[in-house]
């Protein structure tokens, strides 16, 4: 892994951190490196947070190859893995995260987005 | 055809030593070093403590840094568990000589969401040993992946990909696995894992456990392909070895007392060959014990040490009762010379048991081992288990040229000529006690069935248990058979009577004889006396008559004188006297 990478990964995280208080979102991406499936898992993830948390989220991109030692902090073996780390609890999601509604699941989004849109629902009824 | 010479430069198969007691001898010299080792078995018989041994081991004896990646077990759990084993972890790891990480997978907590490698684990694994320059790792145990995540396809690649990356990082590495139905593991980790495998297990028969190891596959490498028990204590992890031993030990040619003085008259006046085998075989309540006693006695009196396997009874008891035939050996307790080791046979497996007395006699290191007796291990049908611990633990005294004492119960209607474990053909020196029953009392004899390598008496001996100790006694052997107790000191005496008797009575004859001499001489006096009387009285009756008749021719001489006679021949009458 090369500096460049690393400064790219840098400004991607400046680009998409919001200095917003309040139930703002902390996600840390562990990589090994830019694998295309890195790539991917980063690419899929910006793209789940920009429809679904609506600005109100942080995220950190880890190279382990790096940073190796923060790997054991938070129970990396696979990767890519996202880690939410805020809202508690701590929920781990492995893969490239190409499976969005698997994403969702483990970011606890799915049921928020499906009772939404049934309370949208019930409102178009009533 | 010429033989090709073999270059001694041929690389063989560089191990690392575990360090642990047993298993480097069992693997003539360790784990193979730079490549991963399986060891599989089932839950709780001791695979990650022989990992976390593996690696403590390394890091104190070797010098080799070692990383724990635990899967199943956290930092503090594993402390706790082998500080037991006097393990200090933290220190080891303060001393950066130990890393351990624990690998947490929890499947409830974890979400798939597409592609993904085990690259997360390469990359701390890697860091760990990068830390602190590790030598040895242990994966423990790595199939929880397997319940963790769900694509095994993808985890049997990334499993084949990490045990090619510890070869190429030249670590030794131990991979424990769950035993599987089948295969060595559940998920056939042997597929990956194939230069050694070690099978550990955990055997429960007549309701004792026994721990086994058995190297099960050790490619590039002879290993010993036994089955051994092993135990795991306060000093950790040991592997027993026995069966390995051949039998090229040293002998001696000392000759050590069996504490009874007359018995080591019968055995060619000097005793027991020091660090032979010695089996006193008996009836119950023959004396077996008390021989046993009178042999530790003499021994611990000219200083050597003494351990005795009590099978049976306490030491206390024993020592109770030794005093009252005068033995007393509780001084010897306190002097250290002499150490009981009570041991309940149904207290554990045969193996386990074999251990442990290795474990004593290495810790004590004493000159002669008691076991009393040895009957007492066979529990139902394991007397073949019996009889192949009973060669081990000879072959092992042997080795280390200690004494060995056993006793052994036989039963009233059995063969006596038959030891119940069959164990006569390994012992040295076997003496039988023997209950002799004679006129209504029950009376103990002993002789010697053999001993290899001394003249030795064949008589038996009556085998008295006296205020002072063992004593043998010369028993009465005549035309009415083998006598002993009571009815030999009244055979005894009644000969002692007899030859009164007969003193006297050629005492009498002899006066008799001489009575009947002096009547013999008396009477010929008697007769000579009576003789020179009638003797006397004869000549004086022939002087008389010679007399008369004289007279009488005189008488006549006158008569004719007067009458005139001219009778010339008057003298023709004349009596000569």
């Amino acid at each position: 892994m090369n500096s460049n990478n690393k400064t790219s990964e840098k400004n991607a995280q400046n680009r998409l951190s919001h200095q917003s208080i309040g139930d703002e979102w902390v996600l840390r991406l562990y990589v090994a490196g830019q694998t295309p499936k890195s790539i991917n898992a980063f690419k899929n993830l910006k793209a789940i947070c920009e429809d679904k948390l609506d600005g109100k989220y942080e995220i950190e991109v880890i190279d382990l190859l790096v940073n190796p030692q923060l790997a054991g902090d938070d129970q990396i073996f696979a990767t890519p893995t996202l880690v939410r780390k805020l809202p508690v609890p701590v929920r781990n999601i492995i893969g490239d995260l190409s499976d969005t509604e698997r994403v969702l699941v483990g970011l606890d989004l799915f049921q928020k987005s499906i009772s939404n849109k049934l309370m949208i629902n019930q409102d178009e009824t009533i | 055809m010429e033989k090709k010479i073999i270059p001694t430069t041929i690389q063989t198969l560089s191990k690392s030593l575990t360090g642990i007691q047993g298993l480097d001898e069992i693997t003539f010299g360790g784990l193979p070093k730079g490549r991963p080792t399986l060891i599989c078995g089932n839950a709780g018989c001791g695979k990650t403590l022989l990992a976390m041994e593996f690696l403590v081991r390394g890091a104190t004896l070797y010098n080799e840094p070692g990383v724990f990646m635990a899967f199943e077990e956290t930092i503090e759990e594993l402390a706790t568990n082998v500080a037991s084993l006097g393990f200090d972890l933290n220190e080891l790891i303060a001393q950066k000589k130990l890393f351990i990480d624990h690998v947490h997978i929890e499947r409830s907590e974890i979400e798939v969401t597409g592609e993904y490698d085990l690259q997360g684990l390469f990359i701390r694994l890697n860091y760990a040993i990068e830390s602190i320059g590790a030598k040895r790792v242990v994966l423990d145990t790595i199939e929880s992946l397997f319940s963790g995540l769900s694509n095994s396809n993808l985890l049997r690649a990334e499993l084949r990909r990490l045990f090619r990356w510890l070869k190429d990082k030249g670590v030794t590495a131990i991979i424990t696995g769950e035993s599987g139905d089948k295969t060595f593991t559940r998920q056939g980790l042997e597929e990956y894992v194939s230069d050694c495998v070690i099978v550990l297990d955990h055997r429960i028969s007549e309701q004792s456990s026994t721990r086994r190891l058995r190297v099960a596959k050790y490619r590039g490498s002879t290993h010993g392909t036994n089955e051994f028990p092993f135990l795991i204590d306060e000093t950790g992890f040991s592997v027993l070895p026995i069966t390995s031993l051949g039998l090229d030990y040293q002998v001696s040619s000392e000759r050590i007392s069996s504490g009874i003085p007359r018995l080591d008259t019968m055995l060619g006046g000097k005793g027991y060959y020091r660090g032979s085998s010695i089996l006193v075989s008996g009836t119950a309540g023959s004396g077996k014990s008390s021989s046993a006693a009178s042999f530790a006695f003499s021994a611990c009196e000219r200083g050597e040490k003494v351990l005795y396997f009590a099978l049976e009874e306490s030491p206390k008891q024993i020592m109770r009762n030794m005093l009252s035939i005068g033995i007393d050996l509780e001084p010897l307790v306190k002097k250290g010379l002499l150490l009981f080791h009570s041991i309940r046979p149904t207290f554990c497996g045969l193996e386990m048991h074999l251990a442990n007395m290795f474990r004593a006699v290495n810790d004590f290191s004493p000159l002669s081992v008691i076991l009393d007796p040895i009957n007492s291990f066979i529990i139902g049908t394991n007397e073949m288990e019996a009889k192949l611990m009973m060669i081990r633990l000879i072959d092992y005294l042997k080795l280390h040229q200690i004494t060995g004492f056993f006793t052994s119960l036989t039963l009233l209607q059995s063969d006596t000529e038959q030891t119940d474990l069959g164990v006569s053909s390994l012992i040295d020196t076997w003496l039988l006690l023997r209950d002799i029953e004679i006129g209504g009392e029950r009376n103990r004899g002993l002789y010697i069935l053999k001993s290899r390598g001394m003249k030795h008496s064949n008589q038996i001996r009556e085998f008295l248990l006296t205020d002072h100790g063992v004593e043998l006694m010369d028993v009465y052997v005549g035309p009415e058979g083998v006598l002993t107790g009571t009815a030999r000191s009244a055979q005894e005496s009644k000969e002692s009577a007899l030859k009164l008797f007969s003193k006297l009575e050629i005492q009498r004859k002899q006066l008799e004889m001489e009575r009947k001499r002096k009547a013999m001489l008396a009477q010929i006096e008697l007769i000579k006396l009576e003789f020179e009387k009638d003797e006397a009285e004869a000549l004086k009756i022939i002087s008389t008559e010679q007399e008369r008749t004289l007279r009488l021719a005189e008488d006549r001489e006158v008569m004719g004188r007067n009458r005139q006679a001219d009778a010339p021949n008057i003298e023709s009458i004349e009596v000569k006297p």
